[in-house]
């Protein structure tokens, strides 16, 4: 998440201070990421170093609002205009956790896979039951939830398409190690061909 | 109050080396106020599972309790009286009858039960008003409803009159996405009304209006939620 661009985001609504924004934000996003107040100040800083924001002087209660620039809108105008990157993504647990599942001996994936969709399923209901108290929620947080109903709803789906997949191909036996292949191998020794790496294992950058 | 009851339940289909087991030692309970949803792969006793709650199919073993009556020991007679009173069904294609006006289909069950037409038209007409369609609606055909509003002259006429439980299977198969969630929430707002619902589907964001989720694989359930708590520690963690 990107708290750069969510503080010029709401500065472009109008001159704001730490404070401010902090509440701004979370009522945009219905508290589902609580921002931390020194987060939002160190940003702060950062922005003003880098001439995105510009400060303006304390008010009566000792509070700086700060302004955004218009370096500030052009980077904002980006951040609106490309579009998030996989490798923005944080890695995907639960894909690496039934990755591992399928070529760990003596683990159920059945039943990974069932106590996962429970939970996922669970948490599907916990979201809906938000929506439907909140009838008439602010257009951003409703935004919000229902991107997690979404998620939660691919999430279920995925896992009832692998356990078709799974049962109907059975689990591979997990391969054996890979030789290093150094300088100092065997003339003739087996090499392994380099393999393009999935997008998803990537580090998180 | 408990309105629906499976106990032990087991539906065998063919026998000897034919035997499928469509259906294994299944209990259920379905409160009234509560909506439960059944999901699972196809063939995994899903249908079965409803046609034996509503009284179209008997169990091999076991028993099904609707409001407290064991349907094993109604002859026909009763039955079809238990189904037309007690049960309603919501299917995925509405099954209106195209003759006859969204009153007319939604007074069906209660002119089949011998209630004068007046009569019957004047609670259907209410039947309508709560799933929100209008005296002007209520005379429309089903060809000139669109799918969403057929649907809800289906879940008027399952609830018409003093009946709690409600059958429905894929009923949002038909419908887009806003469409079939707003049937959701009528099926939701008619639980929370005091009615028992069983839900049929495939899914998952619709199981989400459910209070309750019922695993099915092969025949038995594999799995099943608790009810709900409190969803105030819900966002917690929420976030990526």
């Amino acid at each position: 998440m990107s708290v750069k661009h969510s503080l010029l985001a709401l500065l472009e609504r109008g001159p704001a201070y730490g404070y401010q924004l902090r509440t701004a934000f979370e009522s945009a996003t219905g508290n589902t990421w609580p921002l931390n107040i020194g987060q939002v100040y160190t940003t702060l800083n950062r922005l003003e170093r880098d001439l995105l924001v510009e400060a303006l002087p304390e008010n009566e209660s000792g509070q700086r609002p700060y302004r955004i620039t218009d370096a500030g809108r052009r980077q904002l105008a980006g951040w609106f205009a490309s579009p998030v990157q996989a490798a923005d993504r944080p890695r995907d647990e639960l894909t690496i956790k039934l990755a591992l599942a399928v070529t760990t001996p003596g683990v159920d994936v059945a039943d990974v896979i069932q106590r996962q969709r429970t939970a996922t399923l669970r948490l599907l209901q916990e979201y809906t039951r938000l929506k439907a108290a909140e009838d008439h929620a602010e257009l951003a947080w409703r935004l919000v939830l229902e991107s997690m109903i979404f998620r939660a709803e691919a999430e279920v789906r995925w896992l009832d398409h692998t356990e078709a997949v799974v049962a109907r191909t059975g689990l591979p036996a997990p391969s054996p190690f890979a030789e290093h292949v150094g300088p100092h191998a065997e003339p003739g020794a087996e090499t392994h061909a380099e393999r393009p790496e999935p997008e998803i294992l990537r580090e998180n950058r | 109050m408990t309105v629906l009851q499976l106990r032990g339940v087991n539906r065998v289909h063919g026998a000897g080396d034919n035997a499928v087991n469509a259906l294994v030692d299944t209990d259920l309970q379905v409160a009234a106020g509560e909506l439960v949803a059944i999901m699972g792969p196809s063939g995994s006793g899903k249908s079965t599972l409803l046609n034996l709650a509503g009284g179209l199919d008997a169990p091999t073993s076991g028993q099904v309790l609707v409001e407290n009556t064991v349907l094993a020991t109604l002859n026909k007679k009763q039955l079809a009286r238990l189904r037309r009173r007690s049960v309603g069904y919501v299917f995925q294609d509405y099954n209106l009858v195209p003759s006859l006006t969204a009153a007319e289909n939604a007074a069906l069950p209660l002119e089949l039960d011998g209630l004068s037409a007046g009569k019957a038209r004047v609670q259907a007409l209410a039947a309508l008003e709560e799933v929100g369609l209008d005296a002007k609606q209520a005379d429309r055909f089903p060809d000139e409803l669109s799918g969403g509003q057929s649907q809800r002259v289906a879940i008027a006429r399952a609830l018409i009159g003093e009946r709690r439980l409600v059958l429905a299977d894929e009923p949002t198969g038909a419908l887009d996405s806003t469409t079939g969630e707003e049937v959701l929430k009528l099926l939701r707002r008619r639980c929370d009304a005091g009615a028992a619902g069983l839900l049929v589907t495939h899914d998952a964001r619709h199981a989400g209006w459910a209070d309750r989720v019922v695993f099915l694989r092969d025949g038995r359930v594999v799995d099943s939620s608790a009810p709900l708590a409190g969803a105030e520690t819900l966002l917690e963690g929420a976030g990526s």
